[in-house]
């Protein structure tokens, strides 16, 4: 089966322009990076701040080219530096962001908001547009009555339910999640974690996931990759890469989460004892 | 005696749709040298009892409470300025949001030789070789040549950093970190903490941690109460908690961590509990 996206060797370098006492120069971002997702999986890309994981999600939803590698999208390579995208294209990849407070135009109502890109990408009729959009709030959570609300009468939870929404109203195959949960409280957390994992089993949705918080992608991924400094320096399964991670950045990482458990707990009040 | 005492607190906000009480009857204590963690969701108080304690809520707040005391000194009859002399000397409190906490118009430099001026009159010479000291004293590199530098110029767990330094340099009693590291990555986040716990033996501080990560208030904590909207559920001491939570409402919490996830879904908390049964529980 062909995978849902695939990417070969992806570079992406940002040039700094100079200035008349300035050298400019070129930063890696993302200095070939390969993976593959197939449909119904989750991949999950780890990092910290800095490490190219978001100039890697601009890529995959085709926001911005790579400056070189191939990437294929059901198969078909996508090259928006050459070629223009085609309306077909476009609709395959959607993208949720972290912050639910800034991606949601203040001054455009719900349906507007859900409706949008229906209007850009396809010839739907209004009622059509309009009957998806309230599918789509019940769907997610919502109810119809929000159809009209503007975005300040939501809570954070409910504008990243909006969100989601905003994004699977085009059918998209690949939905990328750009640390959709790490603005959100805990109990809120895992309504949103529920509701992914829902939507995945109901549309066959594949996801990159990007994240930051290991907990979540212990729970939520299917394989695991983690990139530093623009590299892929471990990518595999959730298993192998938990159970037996390779690179000492991602030991690091593991080692710097904090633990909740019980036995962590007393080993620590322990130490503290002793000292 | 305790270092910090607030029986019975009430924050009241002057709103259009009438008062909205903020926080509902808190009450706590900290000893020196303990470690005490405030959890809870977004909107349960944790920031805002803390703000009250330190006078720093705006005109529009009601603040009542039986008792706020630090050290034997009662805060709420204290005047503005007394008030001034104790909050960021004997009180210091580190913000989330380290780029914004700091004022991005004048270099780190000048706003840690700024407190030391103020509260301790240190002449130039001797705030200059204190801000150096207290930069390596957090793990700033090259300490001399960074108090010239603006926020900008550094990064995020850098400016963190520099608000500890500054929370840090009059030697405070109590130390009330709100959410230090929600702001920063996980290997980042860790160092912070070990420097906080590392500095908060080292001086035997008071220091109150307000977090909504389980982990951290795990790592960190040697008492713990949980809050939500505005009341306190639950207090116990760190391995009582996590062993056997004895509200509804922590036990829901617990549960939703993805660590402890069962099955391929997370249990809500807004799916199994009312307010009714959160609040039942509730201790004073």
């Amino acid at each position: 089966m062909t995978p849902v996206l695939e990417a070969r060797n992806l570079v992406r370098d940002y040039y700094i322009p100079g200035s008349l006492l300035k050298k400019g120069k070129t930063v890696h971002a993302v200095k070939g990076v390969s993976f593959s997702v197939e449909q119904g999986k989750t991949l999950a890309i780890v990092g910290e701040s800095g490490c190219g994981k978001s100039t890697l999600a601009r890529i995959v939803t085709m926001i911005d080219p790579a400056t070189s590698g191939d990437m294929l999208i059901d198969g078909q390579k996508v090259d928006i530096a050459r070629e223009k995208l085609t309306p077909e294209m476009r609709q395959k990849v959607q993208i949720v962001f972290q912050n639910p407070y800034g991606t949601l135009n203040p001054r455009k109502k719900i349906g507007d908001i859900l409706t949008e890109p229906l209007i850009i990408n396809t010839s739907m009729k209004a009622d059509d547009r309009r009957d998806k959009a309230m599918a789509m709030l019940k769907k997610v959570g919502l109810e119809e009555k929000h159809y009209g609300r503007y975005p300040h009468m939501f809570s954070g939870g409910q504008r990243q339910r909006i969100a989601i929404a905003r994004a699977l109203m085009l059918n998209p195959r690949l939905l990328v999640l750009d640390e959709p949960v790490s603005a959100l409280d805990l109990s809120v957390q895992a309504q949103v974690l529920n509701l992914l994992a829902d939507l995945q089993d109901e549309f066959q949705l594949t996801y990159v996931f990007i994240s930051h918080d290991l907990s979540v992608v212990r729970y939520i991924a299917d394989d695991v990759m983690v990139m530093y400094y623009g590299e892929a320096v471990e990518y595999g399964t959730r298993e192998d890469v938990f159970s037996n991670p390779q690179h000492s950045y991602t030991q690091t990482l593991f080692a710097a989460t904090p633990r909740a458990d019980i036995d962590s707990i007393k080993a620590r009040l322990a130490r503290k004892n002793a000292a | 005696m305790s270092l910090f005492e607030v029986e019975n607190l009430v924050v009241e906000f002057q709103t259009a749709a009438g008062p909205f009480r903020a926080v509902d009857g808190v009450s706590m204590k900290v000893n020196a040298g303990e470690v005490l963690a405030i959890v809870g969701e977004s909107g349960s108080g944790k920031s805002v009892s803390m703000l009250a304690a330190m006078g720093l809520l705006p005109w529009t707040a009601k603040v009542t409470a039986d008792r706020l005391q630090f050290n034997g000194i009662d805060l709420l009859g204290l005047s503005a300025s007394n008030r001034r002399k104790i909050v960021g000397k004997d009180i210091a409190m580190i913000f989330q949001e380290p780029i914004a906490s700091l004022n991005p118009c004048f270099t780190v430099g000048f706003q840690i030789e700024e407190v030391l001026r103020i509260h301790l009159g240190l002449s130039k010479a001797a705030r200059r070789a204190r801000a150096i000291e207290l930069f390596e004293l957090v793990g700033i590199p090259n300490p001399a040549e960074r108090l010239g530098h603006f926020p900008h110029q550094m990064s995020g767990g850098q400016c963190q950093r520099v608000m500890i330094a500054i929370a840090l340099s009059c030697n405070p009693k109590l130390l009330i970190a709100d959410e230090p590291t929600t702001a920063l990555d996980v290997t980042i986040q860790k160092q912070i903490l070990d420097l906080l716990m590392r500095l908060q033996a080292e001086h035997g501080m008071g220091l109150i941690i307000i977090t909504h990560n389980m982990g951290v208030v795990a790592e960190t904590a040697d008492r713990v109460i949980v809050q939500y909207k505005g009341r306190k559920i639950e207090e116990a001491d760190v391995l009582s908690l996590f062993e056997s939570p004895k509200s509804t409402y922590t036990r829901a919490l617990l549960s939703a961590l993805p660590d402890n996830a069962t099955g391929d879904r997370l249990p809500t908390i807004a799916e199994f509990l009312s307010d009714d049964q959160i609040f039942a529980g509730a201790v004073r």
